[in-house]
């Protein structure tokens, strides 16, 4: 914007200059004119009486060069070399017959427009040349200027203003274009890239473009990339799965008891690189999601009832009770996914740690403050532990001998912390691992 | 175990090989649908195999099932999109999906699609026979699944057992194990066998933690003509004695 007034500015000056120039040839030209006509009328009033130069200097010649500031006039008259009449020091160039020159010099202290003019008179076997020169000073003019150089100004300053002011006004218009344009890039969601369809004004519609084709292009190649994953999921998982029904049905007709104790070892290994590849998975988009949170509002309790729902089955496998006590709603605007994700990983691990005929309990409160928590009845949390557990790969001293991969709580930390909240972890007096969920 | 689910339908009791399950198994994959099929063999279900939805919506159409176990990416289309057609002609068939995706992307989709459960690969097959235990305990309600024996009738399904007109809830880990008996009267099944069904994976659990889960039984089948024989060093055997 800076650079746009400056240029303006350049520009006023050129424009004074140029309008003060053109002036200043404009009002010359005019008083060469006169002074023109004047050294003609003298000139032609000479005539040669009996061999006897005589000039009768018009009253016209004078009076024409009258102006409002008084300027004065000067004048010189020669017959060949000789002084005939007028001011014997005003200095008279030579010209040619009947050709007018102009020429401005100083004069008695002042400067003075000269005009110069010959003409060559012919008497009985004689040639005469009479010269004329002519001087008026420029008070009228630089009077006439100084008025046209005032008014320039005046306009030019004008110019500059109205210059300004819309300079101002047309870079707060694109840039509040471009601001806008910008904000809605900024605030997009992470799996916003839909074109932009706000109205944008003519010149901005190659940017817009262009970001459009880029938000297809990246549209595509993230759809792709999240294909790849699924793909490459697929792709390790089933073989896994293969190998680990295979070692099942193996398991049920080997008999010797060190290669059942094999077989169950290949088990627990298939299980644990699976469960470390799917939180691995699930901690990226994790990550991703809680960068860029987007609530939405949700019933903590319908949520929570859902999973409680899904993972009954496998607590029935271990004779676990899994008992859920809410509040009838809890409202809360967060992401689904992720709270069920984190509340998924509390809710695996109590169901790991419990040992069997165990309870594990679930609640959901709205009141004092809005709370997830998932106690169990196992051995609890090793004291000494209990604020470097949250951290990434870290796992309980006393978790020897059950799957895990170490990224349960983090991620539960990761999703309480993307909601503004934050993850407790104590013991009950009674015993048992509490994970609260502070939102 | 057989049966988990067993006798789903059928008045069962009688014929061991009509209690059996028929489950169907959409899977591309050769080789898992192989490992898959003979782990469920070994507990005594039917199952069979389907390479894509082609031949799929064929099995269905000749055949009744009672689970159906689908796979999500098969060579000739999208598992959901057979699922909504499934649900579409109201075939109340369960199903439960095999997935191998990670379960926060598909969660909502398949469950929204009709599919009454999803494991994720790979699973382990006491998860998936609990899940399926779920979903026909959902879907059935108080069919006619009992099994009577012995002065016992027996439910697999809800979980229940009846001795002498006194009803008991059984708790699971009892249940899995009367079951895996009861299926095969007469059969010894050593401890280590059974603790295996009992027990997942990432347990360390003694084989003599069973002996708690045979006494459980036992007090359970007390007044009945049932009896849990130990043959020690061995294993147990439930025998039917008048």
């Amino acid at each position: 914007m800076f650079t746009l007034i400056g240029g303006t500015a350049i520009l006023a000056l050129l424009l004074f200059f140029a309008i003060r120039n053109s002036a200043v040839q404009v009002a010359q030209s005019a008083q060469d004119n006169i002074l023109g006509a004047s050294v003609t009328s003298i000139l032609d009033a000479a005539v040669i009486w009996d061999g006897i130069v005589e000039i009768d200097i018009p009253y016209a010649s004078f009076s024409m060069l009258s102006t409002p500031m008084d300027d004065r006039v000067f004048y010189a008259i020669y017959q060949d070399e000789t002084f005939l009449s007028g001011y014997p020091d005003l200095v008279i160039a030579p010209t040619a017959d009947r050709e007018i020159s102009f020429e401005t010099t100083k004069y008695q202290g002042q400067f003075v427009r000269v005009t110069t003019a010959s003409r060559t008179l012919i008497g009985k076997d004689k040639r005469i040349q009479i010269r004329v020169a002519l001087a008026q000073t420029q008070d009228a003019l630089s009077g006439t200027l100084d008025q046209i150089s005032q008014n320039a100004a005046l306009f030019v300053t004008g110019f500059f203003a109205l210059a300004t002011l819309l300079s101002f006004w047309a870079t707060s218009a694109t840039i509040g274009q471009l601001k806008r344009l910008t904000n809605s890039v900024t605030r997009r969601g992470p799996q916003d890239l839909s074109p932009f369809e706000k109205p944008v004004p003519l010149e901005m519609l190659p940017l817009v473009v262009s970001l459009n084709s880029l938000m297809a292009r990246l549209d595509h190649s993230l759809s792709q990339s999240e294909e790849f994953i699924a793909e490459a999921a697929h792709r390790v998982r089933t073989p896994l799965a293969t190998v680990r029904s295979y070692a099942e049905a193996t398991l049920q007709r080997v008999d010797k008891k060190e290669n059942r104790q094999a077989i169950r070892s290949m088990i627990r290994a298939i299980d644990e690189s699976s469960r470390a590849a799917g939180q691995l998975l699930d901690h990226a988009m994790i990550t991703f999601r809680a960068d860029h949170l987007e609530r939405q509002d949700i019933d903590l309790v319908g949520l929570i009832n859902e999973l409680v729902t899904r993972l009954t089955p496998i607590a029935e496998m271990k004779d676990l009770k899994l008992q859920l006590q809410t509040d009838k709603q809890v409202p809360y605007s967060g992401d689904p996914i992720l709270i069920q994700n984190a509340v998924r990983n509390l809710l695996d691990n109590a169901l790991k740690y419990s040992p069997s005929d165990g309870t594990v309990d679930v609640f959901v409160t709205a009141t004092p403050n809005i709370r997830i928590g998932v106690c169990d009845s196992g051995k609890g949390f090793p004291e000494a532990e209990l604020d470097t557990l949250a951290t990434r790969f870290s796992r309980g001293s006393n978790a020897e001998g059950t799957i895990g991969s170490g990224l349960g709580l983090t991620i539960a930390m990761d999703v309480a912390a993307a909601h503004g909240g934050s993850l407790q972890l104590s013991n009950r007096p009674e015993g048992g691992a509490c994970a609260l969920l502070l939102l | 175990m057989s049966l988990t689910c067993a006798g789903y339908r059928r008045k069962a009791g009688h014929n061991r090989k009509n209690k059996a399950m028929k489950f169907l198994l959409v899977e591309d994959n050769q080789e898992l649908a192989n490992a898959i099929s003979s782990r469920m063999r070994i507990d005594g279900h039917v199952i069979e195999h389907a390479e894509n939805l082609g031949d799929a919506t064929a099995f269905i159409e000749t055949s009744e099932y009672d689970l159906i176990l689908l796979d999500i990416m098969l060579p000739d289309g999208d598992g959901r999109t057979f699922l909504r057609k499934h649900r579409a002609r109201s075939m109340d068939t369960p199903v439960i999906i095999l997935t191998a995706r990670s379960q926060i992307s598909d969660r909502i989709n398949s469950l929204d699609l009709g599919a009454d459960d999803y494991v994720t690969k790979p699973f382990d097959h006491a998860e998936l026979e609990a899940r399926c235990r779920a979903v026909l305990r959902r879907k059935a309600g108080k069919t006619q699944t009992v099994i009577e024996t012995g002065g016992v009738v027996f439910d697999p399904v809800a979980g229940l057992i009846s001795v002498q007109g006194e009803t008991v809830n059984l708790r699971n880990r009892e249940l899995r194990l009367l079951e895996m008996l009861i299926n095969a009267p007469g059969q010894v099944f050593s401890k280590q066998k059974l603790a295996d069904r009992l027990f997942s994976y990432d347990e360390d659990v003694s084989e003599n933690a069973i002996e708690v889960y045979i006494g459980r039984l036992r007090k359970h089948l007390n007044s009945s003509d049932l009896k849990i024989t130990t043959l020690r060093g061995i294993g147990y055997r439930l025998d039917h004695e008048p």
